[in-house]
């Protein structure tokens, strides 16, 4: 029998950028030109066949795509349920999946005659990433990392290095993610006329939430493709972890009108009520910043709370306004997980499946013990495999 | 009529008005009533107070440091207010309260605006608000009649330099160069500053303009806002409390710069 309704077709952002109530460009007045410009440029980019092509067979030759979506039969009988794919973005060059976006960005810097790139990172991996994008590309590159990061994510600094990056160390503030894009932004703000910046995750002014979502929706395109060709069917359960959630948008968004269950986790760090958290759909409250709108850390005066986590790619006190959108919307489940259930994941899927997974992706991997028991045999779950752990070695080590 | 229009209309033809930027509870709290009602004996002509924010990035590393000090000696909204009715117990010079959005959304919109009328506030300077985002706040602050007064940069458009003039009450804030507070010399910037303020001239025709961002002397002052009506010293004014905060006399010594600042010495 034929229906007559018509299923709604998600499209987010709106023309100002944004999602709902989330999103928008809360930005110094001297950063507009520069949105303004990004904005039109990115819009013509993705119109034009030449730019597509060359973004494409980088991700292809240089990148590595698509990567593989393998079937984890030794987790999956671990609990005796659904069965579990995992979405190999940690066999992407660089390790995780951040290089999409960092090929697509410096592609549009390439076309609006850019030459020094910056860019803000946590765990090092969009540093790293950016970095590798700016050898390639032979353009000046300087990456601001707090200083505590810096010291949990020694092998990528010495990696950006290796590859000719600045690795500006801040200490302000905490001393983290957060800080270290307070500076990328000052310097932006600073240098806007030569500079371009690379922003490692979907937060920021628009046109940023969108245009990094959109460089990584490669990952849900190939899954999709990949779960037909090997199911014959869509998967029941997407699973990604959230930091600013990046990899979960880039899984998560060609699903949004399929009929399939998503969620995202995020770091719980001590526990969510331990006031050491960066569960910020769980604990926090909309507000302002870095440049949008949407869920926030923040105390009864609106100073930005320190956000924890083992995770350094998830230690921040924000989120990408697509996810607070998402959240009130219901579509997307966030729930959240601690340090220690992270790290007891690392160590089972190490040894069923003999993946070490970076301590971001460790997140996502944890749920399942809840997920799981509530799965049969017959449904499906695609896990988004972010990152591995090479790089967390330090902090997996002391933790164990 | 507004304190800042009133304060406008007064100017002497060839003066520069001085506005002032202190952070509201630096060097700590019981000193900004003292501070401010003495930089109005020693030339000041505006107030702008900034309201502290965790993470201001359109500031550099003074405007940072002197947010996080009052924000340890717990800073607030509420305290912020109680400050403003206290100096218009004794004086009557404009007060413009400048921070970023956050700290007001959580506060409340309306409760804010209603607050900073009942207080005495003349304006409000919203540095990541756009004139696009102005919606968060406008509708609330008309209701009150408090001006919202938006910023106009050298890379700003003709286009949108006329809509800041449309949008904003009391005056528009020049940023004389690109790049956060502080961050620059005088000398640097004096010469494309004249260039950029008579293209704002030519945009901004309803409001007086203040020109700021990078001045430190008197000479800077001169310089900088020779084709504006008036200058806008923050970076420069924490710093030299930074320099003698608590010595004996600090704020003597605060109050001879402020002089210097306006008159020349």
């Amino acid at each position: 029998m034929q229906t007559t309704e018509t299923k709604t077709t998600y499209n987010q952002p709106n023309a100002r950028g944004y999602f709902g109530d989330y999103g928008g460009k809360f930005v110094p007045e001297i950063l507009i030109p520069a949105i303004t410009a990004l904005e039109q440029e990115y819009q013509k980019a993705q119109n034009d066949p030449e730019f597509l092509r060359e973004y494409h067979e980088l991700l292809e030759e240089y990148v590595g795509r698509p990567t593989k979506l393998t079937f984890a039969d030794k987790l999956t009988a671990h609990y005796g349920k659904a069965k579990i794919y995992l979405k190999r973005e940690d066999l992407c060059h660089t390790g995780a999946h951040k290089i999409n976006n960092a090929i697509g960005q410096i592609l549009l810097a390439r076309r609006m005659g850019k030459t020094r790139i910056i860019a803000e990172t946590g765990a090092g991996q969009h540093g790293v990433a950016t970095a590798t994008a700016c050898a390639k590309f032979g353009m000046e590159c300087i990456v601001y990392m707090g200083a505590e990061d810096t010291v949990r994510q020694k092998l990528n600094v010495d990696r950006m290095q290796l590859m000719g990056a600045e690795v500006r160390e801040v200490t302000s503030g905490s001393q983290t993610l957060k800080d270290a894009t307070n500076e990328a932004i000052r310097d932006w703000v600073t240098n806007v006329e030569d500079t371009f910046y690379i922003i490692g995750s979907v937060v920021g002014p628009h046109p940023y939430p969108m245009m990094v979502r959109n460089f990584h929706r490669v990952i849900g395109d190939e899954a999709k493709r990949q779960i037909l060709e090997k199911e014959g069917r869509l998967p029941d359960y997407l699973v990604a972890c959230v930091g600013g959630g990046s990899n979960a948008l880039g899984l998560f968004y060609p699903f949004m009108d399929d009929d399939v269950q998503i969620i995202g986790v995020e770091a719980a760090g001590y526990g969510v009520d331990s006031g050491q958290t960066a569960a910020t759909i769980t604990k926090g409250t909309p507000g302002i910043l870095h440049g949008s709108l949407s869920y926030l850390l923040h105390d009864q005066n609106g100073q930005i709370e320190l956000a924890h986590s083992i995770s350094a790619g998830l230690d921040y006190p924000g989120i990408g306004p697509e996810h607070s959108f998402l959240h009130d919307s219901g579509r997307v489940q966030y729930h959240a997980v601690t340090d220690e259930e992270a790290m007891e994941a690392v160590k089972l899927l190490s040894q069923k499946e003999g993946i070490i997974p970076a301590l971001e992706t460790a997140h996502a991997f944890a749920w399942l013990e809840n997920l799981m028991p509530t799965t049969s045999k017959d449904e499906i779950v695609i896990l988004n495999l972010s990152g591995r752990g090479d790089k967390d070695m330090k902090t997996i080590s002391e933790n164990l | 009529m507004n304190r800042i229009t009133k304060k406008f209309q007064e100017k002497g033809a060839d003066e520069k008005l001085m506005s002032l930027f202190i952070t509201a509870g630096y060097p700590d709290l019981e000193s900004t009533v003292d501070l401010v009602l003495g930089f109005e004996k020693n030339g000041a002509d505006l107030i702008e107070l900034g309201m502290p924010f965790s993470d201001p990035l359109a500031d550099g590393p003074t405007i940072q440091y002197s947010s996080d000090v009052a924000i340890e000696k717990g800073i607030s909204i509420d305290k912020i207010m109680d400050m403003v009715g206290e100096i218009r117990k004794h004086s009557e010079i404009p007060i413009i309260l400048m921070g970023y959005m956050n700290p007001v959304l959580r506060y409340g919109v309306a409760k804010f605006c209603e607050r900073a009328k009942a207080v005495g506030v003349d304006g409000f300077i919203l540095p990541d608000i756009p004139v696009e985002e102005s919606g968060l706040i406008e509708h609330e602050a008309a209701k009150v009649d408090i001006p919202i007064i938006y910023l106009v940069a050298p890379n700003t458009s003709d286009d949108r330099m006329q809509l800041a003039d449309q949008k904003s009450g009391g005056f528009v804030y020049c940023v004389s160069v690109t790049g956060v507070t502080g961050a620059r010399s005088g000398e640097e910037v004096s010469q494309s500053v004249n260039t950029f303020i008579e293209r704002v001239g030519k945009n901004v025709t309803k409001n007086p303009k203040m020109v700021g961002f990078g001045i430190k002397s008197y000479q800077d002052a001169q310089q900088i806002a020779e084709k504006a009506d008036g200058f806008i010293v923050g970076s420069a004014l924490i710093n030299t409390i930074k320099d003698v905060y608590p010595q004996q006399n600090w704020k003597e010594h605060v109050f001879e710069f402020v002089h210097s600042l306006k008159f020349g010495k």
